[in-house]
């Protein structure tokens, strides 16, 4: 599936939430107690995005011209987010990753945790999966 | 009648529903919400009697500087300070600080100097005088907690050295919420003749603070803190130090007279306050005392402590929660942690319940690594809050707790 494509399919999923935020934040938990695990040696400081309140490890690998991400966090309402945004952007091409607007998070009615204030370290790791893809990019421009 | 449900009405903003909840707002160390009086006395300002103070012949400017000297007075009396030059208007606590340090450089502190802060600082009574250490090989020494989380004041007499020269120390932990034992702290100081700085950012909106019997060099506080507006503080000076603490920060209204040569500068306050100050916040202040004054701050700490001891009380029922800093003398502060769950995620879920608390290090991380967490979840109270409200947030806190598990 593209990008858009797990989009629609995250955005089915919550709609049968409605109104509940109660069952929506318990699933975006379970998301997040589902995340594949960031392996320990990877949770190294070059790997630690901070945010004021709560922290995201994050790895960026790429096989077969597709990125690959395993993260973690210590707050597991970001945990949840991070689960969200990994599923998304897993297994899809540099370029994709870097022109994603990912606009879904506004649709499920997420769109605070983007917010700067809330400090989750969330916002930061978008900006760094979009930078690695990017660097990917100019990086394999470069070899040709 | 000062009932809660009086005092309630006058604050327009506990009317607001947040996430489709009733607005319950227990960050009030953070800032408190304001009465209508205080919000109506700064519009009003504006409206009717604007102009720049102590310099005009005109009349707007004889009203205005008339407010301003007043409001003055009025914070005076609160404090008990019969002489209101010893009141001297800052932007708030962080700015009184870091004034005073800069003004401390010139005089008592030299190189090598010593000063004695405790581990619940918040980071406005650590910084500035770290910064000043690090330029002057001057050295922070740092009160101890005990098991409880109070300061260990038995330890602070071994701290002392000849390099010693002031003691700078939370009247109230901003965190937990305890009392630091002042007359304790002014014994040893004596004893040693060292200088007290006393930050009073979380204990002049809960407790009678009486200045002249209290006897310290310095106080420093924030009227945002007590139903005031954001941007004015005031920094309290014993007469003494009136007379002779050095100026740090200078310019227009500091002054008698100015050449290229030489400049004489004004007695009293006015020394300590260049530039147009913020005359609107000052008559806010002056307002929110008076609202202070007229609900009573006994009253005030003792409906505080009550919510208080009644929060500490429901909390220990709850096998997850651990509490920090117990006491049955506090002002207004509970901190916390749901075992297992970073405070992060408990905050954000009450905030969907329009429950607001602070959650984090509270701007004291060296507090915090004592306690070995990296945050922990603080409510903490104001005149207006209700035991209802404290049970609709432990019926949701145990919600939370259900949901994160």
């Amino acid at each position: 599936m593209n990008i858009e494509e797990i989009e629609k399919e995250i955005i089915e999923e919550f709609e049968l939430f409605g109104d509940n935020w109660e069952e929506k934040y318990e699933h975006i938990i379970d998301m997040g107690k589902n995340l594949p695990k960031i392996a320990d040696e990877n949770k190294t400081d070059k790997n630690i995005i901070t945010g004021c309140q709560s922290r995201v490890w994050l790895n960026t690998e790429l096989k077969n011209g597709k990125m690959i991400f395993t993260a973690d966090s210590d707050a597991i309402i970001t945990k949840g987010m991070v689960a969200i945004i990994v599923r998304v952007f897993n297994n899809q091409t540099p370029q994709d990753i870097s022109n994603a607007q990912l606009n879904f998070i506004n649709v499920i009615g997420l769109k605070e945790h983007l917010s700067p204030t809330r400090a989750n370290g969330l916002l930061s790791m978008i900006r760094r999966m979009k930078q690695d893809a990017k660097n990917l990019m100019n990086g394999s421009n470069n070899n040709n | 009648m000062n009932t809660t449900e009086n005092i309630r009405a006058q604050f327009p903003i506990l009317n607001k529903q947040i996430n489709n909840n009733a607005l319950v707002y227990f960050d009030n160390a953070a800032t408190v919400q304001k009465p209508k009086q205080v919000i109506e006395a700064i519009e009003n300002y504006y409206y009717n009697s604007n102009a720049n103070i102590h310099r005009g012949v005109h009349t707007l400017s004889r009203v205005a500087t008339e407010l301003f000297e007043q409001s003055r007075k009025t914070i005076a009396s609160f404090f008990n300070v019969k002489n209101s030059q010893q009141i001297i208007f800052t932007s708030g606590t962080t700015d009184g600080l870091n004034t005073l340090v800069q003004s401390l450089s010139k005089s008592v502190l030299q190189k090598n100097s010593e000063i004695i802060l405790s581990t619940y600082e918040h980071h406005s009574n650590i910084l500035p005088w770290q910064l000043w250490a690090q330029h002057n090989n001057g050295k922070l020494k740092i009160i101890p907690l005990k098991e409880n989380h109070s300061l260990d004041l038995e330890k602070l007499e071994q701290l002392i050295t000849p390099n010693t020269k002031i003691i700078s120390i939370a009247h109230v932990s901003n965190t937990l919420g305890l009392i630091t034992n002042i007359e304790k702290v002014k014994e040893i100081a004596k004893k040693y003749n060292l200088i007290i700085v006393l930050d009073g950012a979380q204990s002049a909106p809960h407790m009678k603070i009486d200045l002249e019997n209290l006897d310290v060099d310095f106080f420093v506080c924030s009227a945002h803190k007590m139903y005031g507006p954001t941007g004015i503080g005031i920094l309290y000076m014993s007469e003494k130090w009136l007379q002779e603490l050095p100026v740090s920060k200078v310019g227009g209204g500091t002054i008698k007279t100015v050449s290229f040569e030489k400049t004489e500068y004004e007695q009293g306050a006015l020394r300590f306050e260049p530039g147009t100050p913020n005359i609107s916040g000052a008559i806010g202040f002056a307002e929110a005392i008076k609202f202070t004054n007229i609900v009573g701050i006994t009253s005030i700490y003792k409906h505080e402590l009550d919510l208080v001891n009644y929060a500490q009380k429901q909390l220990n029922e709850l096998p997850e929660v651990i509490q920090y800093g117990v006491s049955k003398e506090k002002a207004g502060v509970i901190s916390f942690n749901v075992k297992n769950q970073h405070p992060f995620d408990v905050g954000s879920l009450l905030d969907k319940y329009g429950i607001a608390v602070r959650t984090g290090h509270h701007c004291t991380q060296p507090l915090m690594k004592v306690l070995n967490t990296q945050g922990t979840i603080r409510a903490s109270f104001a005149i207006y809050n209700t035991k209802q409200e404290l049970n609709y947030f432990i019926e949701k806190l145990k919600k939370v707790i259900t949901m994160l598990k």
